[in-house]
């Protein structure tokens, strides 16, 4: 038995061995703390590319909590399994890895960027459980488990968001999302308990296995698609995320960025796994793509207007989230007929699910040059700013590159993911790829308006002794840079390696209930 | 916070330990009857919130010591996660202690008894390092909670960190 198989479990135990030990190695000083941020982070990301690596050649891997060997799902002939049980499919896996790679980003960003800042020790706890929650929240098979790690990781974030304490609108916006986050939260434990009394379990696969769409199992979708649609910051729930994403220190954004993206993974993970088939009625499915068109086109447009950098930013990552939502309801859409499913569904959750790294990449890169602007102008508000490509220069070209790709510009990723999408949606409802085209343009003005008074134009007096961040700041953006150089140079392989694996993943209901259950019941 | 009557912190004198003791008792049966290490962890915590309450902020501040239960939180917490670590020669969290013997370790016998205290393996363990963590962290909580609403009338200056 290789160590190979304790990977599920190691993924989640690193970043929170990480967040116990960052006191201790506080204590020894500034570099030992730094070391330790990026370091736990750099090891957490190597183990998700491991992880996804091992369950993209031997399959979905499970991992059960506390057994006698590590597939014991169903000890001593019982039918439903009772310990608490990751199931790591493909899908959970390229998440994974996805949002460890912008966790370290964001570390290797925040070593420098708050350095000026007391408290470091609290934040480094606070920065691996958030990623503890993060990662918990896409490895975990057991529906119980999941909420437990949302609360860690909402737990994580209300401190981290208010973490420049002084700042009222800081406290504002961590109080915000505590209000809404918690409400979320219990809707969540609601629907939870609403199946496990019907079906007495609360593993992913044995109640996807037992399910019979009734009243109760009605109530407990809505309650799950409303709250996790809230967590993720779609359109009518959208309130908090401008507050948090801007009053955030910028490497936490990236990592909120992260976490968004795996309510979004629960969202689907709901509808597909467990639901799946089942859902028969094409209510739910319009329903997401309604919420995914709204978002798109009105996080868009309150963006254009916005002055404040990571402000308009914050509105684009709504409207980005449009996208997903677009492209995995249209899969979900055609998920009961396999003809739809072979001519349009398919694509559309390609597209969804490559717009997602592509989204939490690009976006987490955007938030980290807002964070250096502001870090080397000192202002968010883009009319003191202006000039800065002159003394910039590596932020600069990071922002094109990050600009360009969120625009969709064609040889960038953002291109392919949402060409995907405009040809698949198109197959549905010609209008869907049209909004989405709109909201491309929109995006796209916006952050020429963004780049142009910020970067280009007459150097500014009060703006003449800006210098170029630090080198911990310009490594953490690169990380990101690089990643969507690799995706835009080579889009056949990651959409046949990274991409396709996890959409088959999320359509096969019947593999990820028989990696549980065995030959069922 | 000024100190109450002479009443109250006699009766405080009186109690507080005994809190604290049953606190401990629900920490060490955790696994045998209702509550666990962080009910009782809790239930402890609460002796702070008397001795602050009787004996006011004065005496309380330079008493408690927030340095000595950051550690504790700190410890309970490596406690924890370690021997969920150690448990990785079979599966994370695996409960190698269960009957082995020793302290942890004795098996329980079959048919109705009620109960064997040292019987659960790390589950014991894991429950006292729960305990011990929720004691630092809900006191602490307490702590700084207390000295935040005393911020203003102490320090007289703003709060500085970030630099706006």
């Amino acid at each position: 038995m290789s160590w190979h198989v304790h990977l599920p479990a190691l993924v989640i135990a690193v970043p929170l061995l990480g967040a116990f030990i960052a006191p201790v190695a506080s204590m020894l000083g500034k570099v030992a703390r730094n070391f330790w941020l990026v370091g736990v982070s750099a090891l957490t990301a190597l183990l998700s590319v491991l992880l996804w690596q091992q369950v993209l050649t031997s399959g979905t891997a499970i991992y059960v909590m506390g057994a006698e060997a590590f597939n014991l799902s169903l000890p001593s002939g019982m039918s439903l399994p009772i310990r608490i049980i990751l199931e790591v499919d493909a899908f959970s896996a390229f998440m994974a890895v996805v949002g460890s790679i912008a966790a370290f980003a964001g570390a290797l960003f925040s070593t420098n960027y708050m350095e000026r800042f007391s408290g470091l020790d609290k934040f480094a706890a606070l920065y691996f459980l958030l990623t503890t929650g993060m990662l918990g929240m896409v490895l975990t098979g057991d529906l119980f488990n999941f909420f437990v790690f949302l609360e860690i990781a909402s737990v994580a974030s209300f401190g981290l968001v208010a973490f420049w304490r002084d700042r009222p609108e800081a406290i504002e916006a961590s109080f915000k999302y505590m209000v809404v986050s918690t409400i979320g939260a219990m809707m969540i434990l609601i629907a939870i308990a609403f199946l496990y009394g019907r079906y007495n379990a609360v593993s992913m696969a044995a109640v996807a296995n037992a399910l019979r769409l009734g009243y109760a199992e009605k109530i407990a979708l809505v309650f799950l698609i409303i709250a996790l649609a809230m967590k993720c910051g779609t359109v009518p729930m959208h309130m908090w995320t401008p507050d948090a994403y801007t009053e955030a220190p910028a490497g936490v954004t990236c990592l909120l960025i992260a976490v968004s993206q795996a309510s979004l993974y629960g969202l689907f993970r709901v509808c597909f796994s467990i639901y799946g088939a089942s859902l028969g009625s094409a209510v739910v499915p319009w329903t997401i793509i309604i919420l995914g068109v709204l978002s798109m086109f009105i996080g868009v447009s309150m963006a254009v207007v916005q002055k404040e950098i990571k402000r308009l930013m914050a509105y684009h990552s709504v409207s980005q989230i449009g996208y997903m939502l677009l492209g995995l309801g249209v899969g979900l859409l055609a998920l009961s007929d396999p003809q739809a499913m072979a001519d349009y569904g398919f694509t559309a959750m390609k597209g969804g699910i490559y717009h997602l790294i592509n989204y939490t990449m690009y976006k987490g890169l955007l938030f980290l040059t807002a964070g250096a602007l502001y870090y080397a102008a000192g202002s968010r508000n883009l009319n003191d700013l202006g000039g800065l490509a002159r003394t910039m220069p590596y932020t600069t070209f990071m922002f094109v590159i990050a600009a360009a790709a969120i625009a969709g510009l064609p040889p960038f990723n953002g291109f392919v993911s949402k060409l995907l999408i405009y040809e698949s949606t198109f197959a549905v409802y010609p209008i869907l790829s049209i909004m989405a085209l709109v909201t491309s343009v929109l995006t796209l003005a916006s952050f020429v308006k963004v780049f142009q008074t910020a970067f280009l134009g007459p150097a500014k007096a009060k703006l003449a002794q800006v210098k170029e961040v630090p080198p911990g700041m310009l490594l953490g953006m690169s990380v990101l840079t690089i990643v969507i150089i690799g995706l835009t140079l080579f889009p056949t392989w990651s959409l046949s390696n990274l991409v396709e694996p996890a959409a088959k993943a999320l359509v096969n209901q019947a593999g990820y209930i028989s990696a549980v259950i065995g030959g069922g019941l | 916070m000024y100190s109450l009557s002479v009443i109250v912190r006699t009766i405080c004198d009186v109690f507080a330990w005994f809190l604290a003791v049953f606190g401990v008792y629900v920490i060490i049966h955790g696994h045998l009857t209702p509550g666990g290490g962080f009910q009782g962890g809790a239930v402890v915590a609460t002796l702070f919130a008397f001795l602050l309450v009787a004996y006011g902020g004065k005496k309380f501040i330079p008493f408690y010591k927030s340095s000595l239960f950051s550690w504790f939180e700190t410890v309970g917490l490596l406690l924890f996660i370690g021997t969920g670590l150690v448990g990785l020669g079979t599966t994370f969290f695996y409960n190698f202690l269960a009957g082995q013997g020793g302290l942890f370790g004795s098996t329980v016998p079959i048919g109705p008894n009620s109960g064997v205290l040292n019987s659960s393996g790390t589950i014991a363990l894991m429950n006292m390092a729960v305990g011990v963590e929720v004691i630092g962290g809900l006191s602490l909580i307490l702590y700084y909670m207390f000295k935040g609403i005393r911020l203003y009338e102490e320090s007289g200056s703003e709060e500085t960190g970030h630099d706006r």
